[in-house]
């Protein structure tokens, strides 16, 4: 099967990412859609590494996965601490700073 | 069989960023070792000295007249531009620094209660509120008790992880302006932002508003950051290699479809300008500018803002300063919508928090005029605004913290009628940082803004420049209205009191005031410097 299958997937995922950031409302869905995105980038990565025969997209891959689990220590760590004081995750709620 | 070749690694070219983040690591274990008495005074102390350190280390390698080199197996280059980007965010930090540190003006400090700190002084009330209870009968006893109490856990030490997130922080925006790859760029963006996100939500008062900055920070700074790494993607798919001087071979000759190079730049430069706060990617600004702490805001303002663009003049000029021509059209349009945005918006805010943020953003699309010149001119003009804005708004920021009113500061507009009779210094100095963000001559500001126009001029940019121009102008309104509003109005009976600054502000807010003075005066030292810089590659 050519590779570029793997590119329009990797597309796919990445748009279904991006929507969803932007239509859902827990910020913990959200999140899950960002997570999406990066792994989108991931599968991209490595059919690019596949396509150029390099193994540079397969490394870049985990700098990646790693970023990401940091981001998720932090992130979910902030909605915890608003979701404490609020007891909501909804990023409709998170409404004092607006204009 | 060989062994795997190692990079060579130019421990002096590094050692700013190694300075940094090896003080990073240390201030993480002092965190744990230390008692929580005198932890705050030796994190503070290491904090300063570590960027004290680095900033020298900044001017030796600066004036050695060593050459530019691309070290760590070509994941970062210490050059020109980057040492001056370098010297100006340490010279940034000392004075956020300071104003993080500061607990002269709320007691305490501005961030939240260490937890541990917390439990033992309301033990502590409960117990003598108990013994007191004992002798005397009656409610009056039990309220003085509960008032003490709120007093006593009011002027509880904060938290000291301020100082290991900021020296982070720190060290990542360092390797962000000099990374020569985009991966190593990715990986610095994250170092840079992650503290950030946390330090926005990490404020004593307004906790709601801190925290909510916070997420909505971290949510938008998230999403900014898979665009950059999908533009990364698709640029290694075109070039074969995430160096930025290959990247820019790459298009020269390249039989690759070049949907793939012009659709890796927009995402790319989407996340990019997203940390300058570059309007339309704008929108998290104003919201987190006015959330976060003042003192976390004035190092958000200045150090991130000189990262970033640090960061896109090195993309712009390295890896796509050869196909300039294809995609500067886009960008008028960015830089044009930033400018008006800013300065319209900017009108409209009754926050002076707010209208500062808006103010940001106007200036982000200045400072994007002389990036998108790629031209040495350009440069020098950049880097010399990015170094005179950075000082201009941190001093800003420490004077805003001094506004206050019962709950914290009063950062509504109304609260600021008449300050130039309540405080007539505090007001003195707002007025002339206004000033300078005005550009009005004498300023750093106004240095600033002829260097990048007058570049943009060169390169063939006038419209854009007679925008920005008009631009200028308008947003020259709301900086005169709210001097206008301090001078010749009536103070308010119930209007805010203006606190005297401990020894921490007043160095910082000094440092701004005079170096936003002298730049504007004699800008020809600092110019010069800019002039020669070039990039490596």
């Amino acid at each position: 099967m050519s590779p570029t299958v793997y590119l329009l997937l990797s597309a796919l995922l990445f748009a279904i990412g991006a929507v969803g950031v932007l239509v859902r409302r827990n910020a913990i869905v959200v999140f899950m859609c960002i997570e999406l995105m990066l792994n989108a980038v991931n599968l991209t990565l490595v059919t690019f590494a596949r396509i150029n025969g390099s193994l540079g997209g397969q490394i870049m891959a985990f700098f990646v996965m790693v970023v990401a689990a940091a981001e998720v220590v932090v992130g979910l760590s902030i909605i915890m601490a608003i979701f404490r004081s609020r007891r909501s995750t909804s990023v409709d709620d998170a409404n004092l700073l607006k204009y | 069989m060989t062994g795997p070749a190692f990079p060579t690694v130019d421990y002096g070219a590094l050692a700013p960023m190694l300075i940094i983040l090896g003080a990073a690591c240390v201030s993480v274990l002092l965190e744990a070792l230390l008692p929580l008495r005198g932890r705050g005074r030796a994190q503070l102390t290491l904090t300063l000295v570590a960027i004290v350190a680095a900033f020298l280390a900044v001017v030796v390698r600066a004036t050695s007249g060593a050459p530019a080199v691309t070290t760590l197996a070509g994941a970062l280059a210490v050059d020109g531009p980057s040492l001056f980007l370098w010297g100006t965010l340490l010279a940034l930090a000392v004075p956020s620094v300071l104003l993080l540190a500061d607990r002269s003006i709320e007691p305490g400090g501005a961030f939240v209660a260490d937890p541990v700190a917390l439990a033992e002084a309301e033990s502590r009330e409960r117990v003598s509120a108990g013994t007191r209870g004992g002798g005397r009968v009656g409610g009056s006893g039990g309220s003085g008790g509960s008032g003490r109490a709120a007093r006593g856990t009011d002027a509880v030490e904060g938290h000291t992880e301020i100082y290991p997130l900021v020296l982070f922080a720190l060290g990542g925006m360092i390797v962000f302006c000099a990374a020569d790859d985009l991966l190593t760029m990715f990986v610095a963006l994250e170092v840079l932002s992650l503290p950030l996100y946390l330090l926005c939500g990490l404020a004593r008062r307004r906790r709601l508003m801190s925290q909510e900055s916070a997420v909505k920070y971290f949510l938008l700074g998230a999403f900014s950051s898979a665009f950059f790494l999908y533009g990364l993607a698709l640029l290694y798919g075109y070039a074969d290699s995430v160096k930025l001087s290959d990247i820019s071979l790459a298009a020269a000759g390249s039989l690759r479809p070049d949907s793939l190079l012009f659709g890796g730049l927009a995402l790319l430069v989407v996340g990019l300008l997203f940390k300058a706060s570059v309007g339309p990617f704008h929108t998290w600004t104003p919201d987190v500018y006015q959330g976060a702490p003042t003192s976390v805001t004035a190092f958000m303002a200045a150090c991130t803002k000189v990262a970033a663009f640090g960061a896109i003049l090195r993309v712009f000029t390295v890896a796509f300063g050869s196909t300039v021509w294809e995609w500067r059209g886009v960008l008028w349009i960015v830089a044009i919508v930033s400018m008006v945005v800013g300065a319209v918006l900017g009108l409209t805010q009754t926050d002076v928090k707010r209208m500062i943020a808006y103010s940001s953003v106007a200036h982000a699309g200045f400072l994007l005029l002389g990036a998108m010149a790629v031209t040495p001119a350009g440069l020098s003009a950049t880097l010399f605004y990015l170094l005179a804005y950075g000082f201009t708004t941190v001093a800003l920021f420490g004077l805003v913290s001094l506004v206050r009113g019962p709950d914290g500061e009063a950062t509504h507009l109304s609260a600021w009628a008449g300050l130039g009779r309540r405080s007539p210094v505090v007001a003195a100095a707002v007025t002339f940082l206004m000033l300078a963000l005005a550009g009005i001559p004498l300023t750093s500001g106004f240095t600033a803004k002829f260097a990048v126009f007058s570049a943009a001029l060169a390169d063939g940019m006038t419209p854009l420049v007679i925008v920005a121009l008009v631009v200028s102008a308008v947003a020259a309104f709301f900086y005169l209205r709210l001097i206008v509003l301090m001078y010749f109005s009536e103070p308010a009976a119930d209007g805010p009191t203006v606190s005297v600054p401990g020894p921490f502000t007043t160095v910082a807010i000094t440092l701004g005031v005079v170096v936003t003075l002298l730049l504007g005066v004699v800008p020809t030292a600092v110019l010069g410097w800019a002039d020669g810089l070039s990039f490596l590659g």
